[in-house]
């Protein structure tokens, strides 16, 4: 396994891709964060506005960028043929999907940790500038409170989570583009629809069992009461796609021919 | 041996003319005889028509979040004015009936909140009305004074002169006056009633011989705009009564019998009617004479609520349309598309063609299907669908297709560009789709507006069938389906973004090695 792990480990850090995503990552978190943070103003006070989750928007494009990382990890080695390669040296496949997460939610984790401590920053510079002092009623954002660690930990987490669910797709289709498009499919287009369907019983389950709604319910700090789903159980909602992902494309690694 | 073997072409065929159809016809085969692909379009279509059957809800039903819907009660349809829009038409009708050419013409004294802790709204309204009769939904000129957009002409519910601003009271009173002749209704305004100026002239269609002239009050229901509502801002909408004071009433011209009668159109509401003391006329009247706005709470659906999977079927045509390219350079076919058609940019002018005109086809077919099955469902469960022309409904139908065929070429011509399915699928479903979603349901509408005019999710306007409309109040945020940029303003957005996009494509094929 060590093995396994360092040869997964040289392979990602010598690609060069590797490190402008994980940039790539941290840099459009906070960027869409800061936009957001721009966007909210309450000039009069008593606004209701989820302050963490407002400064944690740019998870749903960073995201993005933790899909294609993950994602080329293992449908890159298709295109090019590598996995046969890589198949030949370490035989035990399951073993290679292993150390390809290990070390994909290692660095995910990393830099998810900068994303988010950059959005907390941005948000702390910002939002007092536009009505959300403590004068209005509004405590400044810091991680020493309760929910505001809850939704910035598991912001960390759900990226994650996303690698995961990722790194299982690809594993299943074996081709970047196909992969990447069912994966950011799954995580933007299911709110979108149920958006779109209004204030049905089927919206509220579509958003109870999508995997970005349900994971991001992680972020709210008010009005838990008015969630499709609770912040911890929809983290697990998003575990569970993942753990379903990785075990289809563990399995599917088995018995298919590379 | 004979020359004759030298040329494969067939006699006839010009090589200049006949070089573009033949890289069409390659790019084609090359496109049917990848299965996935094939796959890729049938599921595009069959999901832009299967999500429209999820729509499950049902006017007058309520929900109880985790438990059973009440499905079934359905909801009564707003009353059809002219043109077959629909339209509230409820307020209080102080009138006689006038025959022929005439006039009417009052003045205004006061404008004030009749009851209620609401107040007036800003489209409180009360004045002089010319209507073909009483019924909800009939043709009309109306002049009147508004508590918060000064003085106004309004005709046939959609359209709206405004007049000079300010509202009316004892110390600056407002006289107010529609002369009707034929068809055509002019509304003059005047200060002091001798120094008249015309608002406007308007011509009505199908306006009976008999009018119903006379003064009136309405005022909608309160509507707060809360801007910082994520997921759309909504209104509420407690009752409001407008009350107006009228003297120095006078009607020329042929009445037709009968003297002043008050009748609440559109059915009574409580705290409406009139009376009349020492000359003057004071009018209580509720409700709005205005075009029917479905944003806000009230019951109704837009035609383009069955076309929301587009969305789920966009994605699907994104991943094939730029494997379309990248799979060439993966494969190491390019270096034999371009040893065969060295004309690099023509290949790419082949390949759009291509893809955009099947993607088009399977965008068309699909949205068809979503707009028939679905128009059916939402009516089996008690919805009403408002009503729009047969060319608003077709511009949404077959403007889903083209932002459908227009995404396509822009994923293949950013495969072309960055030469990675990763990168291209990523980047126009990050620029197609992720601004739509942070609009509609993430980020505050000032934000939101500004992402659906600078990105080319701003596309999706082509599928707005309702116009927001300024004289009726209702959050019109992306969330309720009211986008920033007209609908074929918005799909130039999207355009633009595909023709640079291309333009850049061409000029990296030409340069670089494939």
């Amino acid at each position: 396994m060590r093995e396994a792990l360092s040869a997964e480990w040289v392979k990602l850090r010598t690609v060069a891709g590797t490190k402008w995503l994980l940039a790539a990552v941290v840099v459009a978190t906070a960027a869409l964060s800061a936009i957001a943070d721009a966007a909210t103003r309450c000039p009069a006070g008593r606004c209701q506005v989820d302050l963490a989750k407002t400064s944690l928007t740019g998870i749903y494009l960073g995201q993005a960028m933790v899909v294609i990382l993950a994602a080329t990890v293992i449908s890159g080695e298709y295109g090019t043929g590598m996995i046969r390669v890589t198949f030949t040296a370490m035989p035990r496949r399951t073993a290679v999907l292993a150390a390809k997460a290990a070390v994909i939610v290692g660095l995910v984790l990393a830099a998810g940790t900068i994303a988010v401590a950059g959005c907390a920053l941005v948000g702390q510079l910002i939002l007092p500038g536009h009505g959300f002092t403590t004068a209005h009623g509004y405590e400044a954002l810091s991680l020493g409170d309760g929910p505001v660690l809850r939704a910035a930990a598991g912001s960390v987490l759900y990226l994650a989570l996303i690698a995961l669910l990722s790194l299982g797709a690809a594993a299943v289709a074996r081709d970047t583009a196909v992969a990447i498009g069912t994966v950011l499919g799954l995580l933007y287009v299911v709110p979108v629809v149920a958006a779109l369907l209004g204030n049905s019983s089927t919206a509220r389950h579509l958003q109870q069992i999508a995997p970005m709604t349900a994971g991001l319910a992680i972020q709210a700090t008010t009005g838990l009461r008015a969630l499709p789903i609770a912040p911890w159980a929809g983290l697990g909602v998003l575990a569970a796609w993942a753990a379903v992902a990785l075990l289809a494309g563990g399995v599917l690694l088995r018995l298919r021919d590379a | 041996m004979t020359t004759t073997a030298v040329t494969s072409r067939a006699p006839g065929t010009r090589a200049g003319h006949s070089g573009f159809g033949r890289l069409l016809r390659a790019e084609w085969v090359k496109f049917r005889t990848v299965r996935g692909w094939v796959i890729g379009m049938l599921v595009a279509l069959l999901v832009t028509a299967g999500v429209a059957l999820l729509d499950h809800s049902a006017c007058g039903g309520t929900v109880v979040p985790g438990g059973k819907v009440i499905t079934g009660v359905g909801c009564a349809a707003p009353a059809s004015g002219p043109g077959g829009v629909a339209v509230t038409d409820s307020f209080y009708f102080v009138r006689q009936p006038l025959a022929g050419n005439g006039s009417i013409t009052v003045r205004m004294t006061s404008l004030t909140s009749g009851q209620g802790p609401a107040g007036l709204q800003p489209w409180s309204k009360a004045g002089i009305i010319i209507t073909a009769s009483t019924r909800p939904g009939s043709a009309y000129a109306a002049m009147m004074v508004t508590a918060g957009h000064g003085v106004r002409m309004q005709y046939d519910y959609t359209g709206d002169i405004a007049g000079p601003p300010g509202t009316a009271s004892a110390a600056s009173p407002r006289w107010l006056r529609l002369t009707r002749s034929g068809g055509t209704v002019t509304g003059y305004q005047s200060a002091d009633g001798s120094r008249w100026s015309v608002v406007g002239t308007v011509r009505l269609a199908g306006l009976p011989a008999v009018v119903q002239a006379g003064m009136f009050a309405a005022s909608p229901g309160s509507y707060q705009s809360s801007s910082q509502t994520l997921g759309g801002s909504s209104g509420s909408g407690a009752a409001t009564v407008a009350a107006a004071r009228f003297d120095h009433v006078s009607v020329t011209g042929q009445r037709a019998g009968g003297g002043w009668a008050g009748v609440a159109v559109g059915g009574p509401s409580p705290g409406t009617g009139f009376h009349r003391a020492a000359g003057a006329v004071t009018v209580n009247g509720s409700g709005d004479i205005a075009p029917y706005v479905a944003a806000g709470g009230q019951p109704g659906t837009s035609v383009e609520q069955t076309l929301t999977g587009a969305v789920v079927g966009l994605i699907a045509v994104i991943v094939v349309a730029a494997m379309f390219m990248t799979a060439e350079y993966r494969r190491g076919l390019i270096r034999v598309t371009f040893a065969a058609s060295p004309r690099r940019g023509r290949v790419l002018a082949a390949k759009a063609v291509v893809i955009g005109s099947v993607t088009f086809l399977a965008g068309l077919a699909g949205s068809i299907a979503a707009v028939v099955a679905g128009e059916r469902l939402l009516r089996s469960n008690g919805n009403f669908i408002l009503p729009v022309s047969a060319f608003t409904e077709v511009r949404a139908v077959a403007g889903t297709a083209a932002i459908v065929a227009v995404a396509a070429v822009l994923a293949l011509a950013l495969g072309a560009l960055l030469r990675s399915s990763a990168g291209a699928v990523t980047a126009v479903i990050a620029a197609v789709v992720l601004p739509y979603l942070l609009a509609i349901i993430v980020l505050p509408a000032g934000a939101a507006d500004w992402l659906l005019r600078l990105t080319p999710a701003a596309a999706f306007a082509i599928q707005q069938t309702t116009p927001a409309y300024p004289q009726v109040s209702a959050p019109y945020t992306p969330g309720n389906g009211y986008f920033p940029l007209a609908p074929w303003a918005g799909f130039a957005v999207l355009c633009g973004y595909t023709a640079l996009a291309v333009g850049l494509a061409v000029v990296a094929l030409r340069r670089r090695d494939a």
